[in-house]
């Protein structure tokens, strides 16, 4: 289970104190895992990114630090689908105090519009988006539109 | 048949799809005997989406079993008009009927609306998605002229939005039966059809000239293209009379094709086709009534919990 040691260097680089280390994302997810979590850098969070950083992993991976946030299961869920290697470190008082390997949802709920605009999701009904979780991609549980997963990060929901 | 509602025909099994054509054959054999068998029962019909035809035959169908019809009317007289959502339209009419049909032109709403009610509710007809109703009729026409299995199916015409290509597509894996789609490019079947397809280990083929695959089929099946569908009057012009039949075209297929279309039609299947043995499009829609006297009869008989 020792598989920050190839971070480890970037941790020191950018240390954080309380919140959370995305880890081992595929390289070019670092920007949508941003989009996903709403951070903007209009909140005042502390933020840094490594993109395409060296790993012995996967060869090259983007790592995500965002001081005092947690994030949701949903959250969680969507990450899995984008990056389902990604690693969620959660740090407290420069510790990781927990370590958490994503596991691939069946289903993701509320997070991702449906890309089909004539999907009755997306007309004005107490419903939230629900999507099944397929082998390389999600599907609309509603209309059955199928969303590749590299177009995922296009359809994520967030403000 | 085990199912509270009848949302999208890849929730049906060959087993469910069987037990609906058998007891819509008993019906078709005696519809007087099925009279009063469902007294004293209201179906809400919903229908968001004009269709007068399927209306019609629903209407008939729970008529034949003894019960009543209400109807909120047109969308433009009804409160949905005033911004009601389908979720509370469905609620209040509920409160009226033992079971709802629904018609709305998003893809997704009976799905939806099921969410919202504890009475059986059957999608008749959601936006581009899935009309299986029509399905089972279309599998029980094919059933009595050429067979459900072993037999060889062209579906042609509008494939991407025609949603009563999606449910038969999707009933027609339960069987041995080889598909072959045939339309223009960009009409070619949705992706998620296409998955569901690949996933069911179907027997598919995709072209855009008919002449390759008709002396194969056994079965014909032809929807309409839609003029709105292009943003040029020509380009549907030469792309639609490319998709239209006459008995000159037919020379070329078995004798015993079956050509069956959901209608309306337009001008896809020339007038003297309905001279032939081959036209069975008629036959097709009367088909409609008892097969969904027998779907309504099933899905209210499994929310008594099966008794009856
Ligand atoms: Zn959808």
């Amino acid at each position: 289970m020792n598989d920050t040691d190839d971070s480890d260097r970037e941790l020191r680089v950018s240390k954080i104190r309380n919140g959370t280390v995305i880890d081992h994302l595929a390289a070019g997810q670092a920007l949508n895992v941003l989009a996903l979590l709403g951070i903007d850098g209009s909140g005042g969070e502390s933020v840094s990114v490594g993109m395409n950083v060296p790993s012995d992993k996967l060869a090259k991976k983007d790592i995500v630090k965002v001081e005092d946030r947690e994030l949701s299961q949903s959250e969680v869920d969507v990450l899995s689908v984008i990056s389902p290697e990604a690693t969620i470190n959660i740090i407290r008082e420069y510790d990781v105090i927990e370590k958490k390997r994503i596991e691939r949802p069946e289903a993701v709920t509320g997070v991702l519009s449906c890309p089909n605009r004539n999907c009755i999701t997306n007309a004005d009904e107490p419903v939230e988006t629900r999507f099944v979780v397929l082998s390389d991609g999600l599907r609309c549980d509603y209309c059955g539109e199928i969303v590749r997963e590299d177009e995922i990060a296009t359809h994520l929901d967030v403000s | 048949m085990r199912q509270d509602h009848l949302i999208s025909a890849t929730q049906l099994s060959r087993a469910d799809i069987e037990a609906v054509l058998d007891r819509a054959a008993e019906i078709d054999a005696d519809v007087g005997a099925w009279q009063g068998r469902r007294d004293g029962t209201v179906l809400g019909l919903c229908f968001f989406e004009p269709s007068t035809r399927t209306r019609m035959s629903f209407d008939t169908a729970m008529k034949r079993l003894g019960g009543r019809t209400i109807d909120m009317g047109s969308v433009e007289s009804s409160s949905v008009k005033k911004g009601e959502t389908l979720a509370d339209t469905v609620r209040v009419i509920e409160g009226y009927a033992d079971a709802l049909v629904l018609r709305h032109p998003s893809e997704g709403a009976a799905k939806m609306a099921t969410e919202f009610v504890d009475v059986p509710l059957v999608n008749a007809g959601d936006g581009a998605g899935q009309h299986p109703t029509q399905t089972l009729l279309d599998l029980y026409t094919m059933r009595e002229n050429a067979g459900l299995d072993d037999v060889t199916v062209g579906i042609m015409g509008d494939l991407k939005y025609g949603r009563t290509v999606h449910s038969l597509a999707a009933a027609l894996t339960n069987f041995d039966v080889r598909q072959h789609f045939v339309s223009p490019e960009s009409l070619q079947l949705p992706r998620s059809v296409r998955y569901d397809l690949h996933e069911s280990g179907a027997q598919v083929r995709e072209h855009t000239d008919l002449d390759e695959v008709l002396s194969d089929l056994d079965v014909l099946y032809v929807t309409r293209i839609q003029r709105e569908r292009f943003p040029d009057e020509n380009e549907y012009r030469k792309v639609a009379g490319e998709y239209q039949i006459d008995t000159d075209d037919l020379d070329a297929a078995k004798d015993s094709l079956t050509v069956m279309h959901p209608l309306p039609r337009v001008d896809e299947i020339a007038p003297e086709v309905d001279e032939t043995d081959h036209a069975k499009y008629f036959e097709q829609a009367h088909n409609g009534v008892p097969v969904r006297m027998a779907l309504l009869d099933m899905l209210l008989e499994n929310a008594e919990g099966g008794s009856q």
